[in-house]
């Protein structure tokens, strides 16, 4: 049996109010509300935050960890160079394990999904996007940023057994941008909900008939389209049971995440012995037929997407436009951070992507960042590894630095001492000045401090713990 | 461990000090000539009596070059010194050192920072290639995470601390108010301390030190020397160095109310001048008040007052102009700004009047008539966590 193992969604933290766009811009918005990737975030760290909380759904006790790490975005970092790379550096995958970006579309990046549950092996795949758009334009009010990440493999452990798929391809201009662009343009709204919803009954038909079921025989179907409109229009026409919230009101239409979210969202609340269809609307349609089994019963997500929606905190709109650089906001005048060494990174790459410090193998203390030498000076290289990334920690002081160069000020910052040993003084994100008090609790999560020459300078910042 | 200190065997006998300013019309050059002129002039020598020059800055220059170039010197060392914020202080630890050793009979240290050139706030360390993971806070939110600290674990209200560093940030800039060599010479009242633009955490910028541009110089000889010099030489008592190794960074004991590398340099200090009374003996303290806490913690770690009363002391009025103990009467970081190379000269500078009986009256400090006889000065550099500590211990008279 092969399938799905684990899953894990990521929503970043802040949302946008879609009312504040026509407010502010006089044009544009909506109703309802869309995640936004905070000024630290990127494709890579939310993938990374996604493939954390997929990984903790598996005990690496009894299961092989993915033997291929595969990215999926139509936003990518990075050109030139993978970016999956970072994400792997971030999981502490082995080098053995193979790391591939794929892009940088919509669909082709999504496709990760269905080529790793028709291929051997375990794979781990990881699909984010923010979806960029003019200031007022109908993709930046019905866009989305997160991300998803799949443990696939085989064995006793899947929780969604693949069933089959179906693909029905077809060259169309429905939306086009050049590389490096900011935005995208489109095409005759109504042109594309026309084509998608064929294109999408022709690829669902074919997956009913390679899989022999019937159309009443799917109890969810899950729809990823790049409108709201395009796919309610497609998912009505299916005959499933029931269709799965495709997350747009809430979290807006996440390109390259969405498939991974909306199926999430259907696994969320799957029983086991039901049918979930995910089809997706991207150059064409996809269409995977996927069975919940008895495994899905005692798997519960590491942070489903409920408990994220429901602990999101607003972001006002010109923030968000200075955020997305629409809108170029006075920095505090300080030297901007020269770009870090890629020598340097690469020697401390396990501090760095992997939040790895070191303990003393004769007294426990534990050094942030590495250190070679006891604390008392007498010892050398008697220390192990001492992975933090998953712990958590309690700020011992704080402060509110509003002078200090932040692509985003003012930064909030703590010191904070880790549960079972280990201090670090850290920048804290998605924490407001109003919210940081000693005593607070703490947990990680890997962003994009700043970029600089072009070198995106990746570690780890702090966060409260939400719920 | 040994340090063995070289109290009583070195003495200053002539220092000089620039005007601590917003400098747009003088450069490092200029500031570093007027320095090293007033000194000569003060210690009644001149530039060929000088042996070796010890050089001070922190990122305004590099090598001995600069100074050599500056004042023209043929065929002298010059030894270029950086030790973070405790630049000028290390230079003048090293110069004496020197001239304790029999090396040298007559050396000159020049401190100076020419900070105001780059157009940034605040001091900005020129980057060193790494990893990126170094955190780039401001050195006001570093020195304002002991507020919070220090107030849960003695038990201060936040009122209660604000007053304590109201009355720091006031009782220095009162000082800085009679001494035409500071950069802000105006008194600033409780109520225009507490409403400024906040920087960091609390800390608003009557909290913090100032920026400026300056240089101070002195001139060291063999004590027996001294007198062929002046009639009034200072003694050197104690000259005492830590370097921090980061501990509080990494270790979760470390709690942000103290910097134990002060505390160790000051036991060190204290052994070396004979002090068993830090608080009945120090006539005067110039200490390194890059910010209002920074002071605070610092009469702690400096033995002034028990751990947890300082902040009492501070509202009783021990350390003002006319306490028993004053700290900073010439104003402090606070009144001066802060030009990283000279700073810790300056302090010197200050205690060098005040035990010559040579400060203007309005700021003469009335401890050392009531029969102190010693003055510290005391400059750190770095963090909470992460510093390096300078303290010095001068006197007018051998013991």
């Amino acid at each position: 049996m092969r399938g799905i193992i684990s899953w894990g969604a990521y929503l970043p933290y802040r949302r946008l109010d879609r009312s504040q766009i026509s407010a502010f811009i006089g044009q544009g918005g909506g109703r309802g509300t869309r995640t936004v990737a905070s000024f630290d975030e990127d494709t890579t760290t939310m993938g990374v935050e996604a493939a954390r909380l997929a990984m903790r759904g598996i005990n690496p006790s009894t299961q092989p960890g993915p033997d291929t790490l595969i990215f999926g975005t139509a936003l990518p970092a990075y050109a030139d160079r993978s970016n999956a790379t970072a994400i792997h550096a971030a999981l502490r995958l082995a080098a053995g394990v193979a790391a591939f970006d794929m892009g940088s579309s919509v669909g082709s990046a999504t496709a990760a999904l269905r080529m790793g549950l028709t291929s051997g092996g375990s794979q781990l795949v990881v699909l984010s996007d923010m979806r960029t758009g003019l200031a007022g334009s109908a993709d930046e009010a019905a866009g989305g940023d997160g991300a998803s990440a799949f443990v696939l493999g085989d064995g006793d452990a899947v929780v969604a057994e693949y069933l089959g798929s179906a693909s029905f391809t077809e060259e169309f201009l429905d939306r086009w941008r050049a590389p490096g662009e900011i935005r995208s343009k489109v095409w005759d709204d109504k042109f594309s909900e026309v084509t998608y919803v064929k294109a999408g009954r022709s690829a669902y038909a074919s997956a009913l008939a390679a899989t022999g079921l019937e159309a009443g025989q799917v109890d969810l179907v899950a729809v990823a389209a790049p409108t709201a409109r395009i796919g309610s229009a497609l998912a009505g026409k299916l005959g499933a049971v029931k269709v799965v919230d495709d997350l747009t009101a809430t979290v807006g239409a996440t390109g390259a995440a969405q498939p991974g979210l909306v199926l999430a969202n259907a696994l969320e609340q799957a029983e086991p012995g039901q049918v979930i269809a995910l089809v997706v609307c991207a150059d064409g349609a996809e269409v995977i037929f996927l069975r919940a089994t008895d495994a899905l019963a005692s798997f519960s997500p590491a942070r489903s997407i409920e408990t994220q929606l429901a602990s999101g905190a607003p972001l006002a709109y010109g923030r968000f436009l200075s955020w997305r650089g629409m809108i170029n906001v006075e920095p505090p005048r300080r030297p901007e951070p020269a770009r870090p060494s890629g020598t340097a990174a690469f020697r401390s790459g396990d501090w760095k992507f992997g939040f790895v410090g070191s303990r003393d193998t004769t007294d426990g203390m534990v050094f942030m960042p590495p250190s070679r030498v006891s604390f008392d000076g007498t010892r050398t290289d008697e220390m192990e590894a001492a992975p933090m990334a998953d712990v958590v920690g309690t700020i011992a002081t704080f402060t509110v630095d509003r002078l200090a160069y932040s692509p985003s000020p003012p930064i909030v910052f703590a010191v904070v001492d880790f549960d079972g040993g280990g201090r670090l003084p850290i920048e804290l994100t998605d924490t407001d000045a109003d919210e940081v008090a000693i005593g607070g609790r703490v947990e990680m999560t890997f962003r994009r401090l700043f970029t600089a020459d072009g070198i995106h300078n990746y570690f780890w910042k702090g966060k409260l713990i939400r719920g | 461990m040994a340090s063995h200190g070289i109290r009583d065997r070195v003495a200053i006998v002539g220092m000089g000090c620039t005007p601590f300013i917003e400098n747009w019309s003088k450069g490092l050059d200029d500031l570093m000539i007027d320095a090293a002129n007033d000194a000569y002039a003060s210690a009644g020598v001149t530039k060929d009596d000088i042996d070796a020059y010890w050089f001070g800055t922190a990122q305004s220059a590099m090598s001995g070059i600069p100074l050599a170039r500056a004042l023209q010197l043929q065929n002298k060392p010059v030894t270029r010194v950086e030790n973070y914020c405790a630049t000028g202080s290390e230079a003048l630890r090293q110069a004496a050192y020197a001239v304790a050793s029999g090396a040298y009979d007559l050396v000159m240290v020049v401190g100076a920072e020419k900070v105001k050139d780059t157009g940034y706030q605040g001091l900005n360390a020129f980057p060193i290639a790494n990893d990126g993971t170094a955190r780039t806070l401001t050195a006001a939110a570093m020195f304002s995470m002991i507020v919070p600290a220090y107030g849960h674990k003695f038990g201060v209200d936040d009122d209660t601390m604000r007053s304590v560093l109201t009355h720091i940030a006031a009782k220095n800039h009162y000082n800085g108010a009679r001494n035409s060599r500071a950069q802000f010479r105006k008194e600033i009242s409780a109520e225009q301390i507490e409403k400024a633009p906040k920087m960091a955490g609390t800390l608003g910028v009557f909290d913090c030190a100032g920026v400026a541009d300056g240089s101070a110089a002195a001139i060291v000889c063999r004590a027996e020397d001294a007198h062929k010099y002046t009639d009034k030489p200072i003694y050197v008592k104690a000259l005492s160095f830590v370097a921090g190794n980061g501990s509080g960074l990494i270790d979760p004991a470390y709690d942000y109310t103290t910097f134990p590398e002060i505390a160790a340099c000051a036991v060190d200090a204290y052994a070396q001048a004979g002090v068993t009374n830090a608080r009945e003996q120090v006539a005067m303290a110039e200490v390194h008040d890059c910010f209002t806490p920074t002071e605070l913690v610092l009469m702690e770690d400096l033995q002034f007052s028990e751990r947890g009363t300082a902040w009492q002391d501070v509202l009783d009025g021990l350390f003002d102009l006319g306490g028993e103990l004053p700290v900073n009467p010439d104003g402090g970081l606070k009144s001066f700004g802060h030009p990283v190379g000279a700073s810790g000269l300056r302090m010197m500078f200050e205690a060098f009047l005040q035990l010559r009986g040579e400060a203007p009256e309005e700021r003469t400090i009335s401890s050392l008539a009531a029969g102190r006889k010693l003055a510290l000065t005391h400059n750190l550099g770095g963090y909470p966590g992460e510093m390096v500590s300078f303290i010095s211990l001068l006197g007018a008279e051998l013991d």
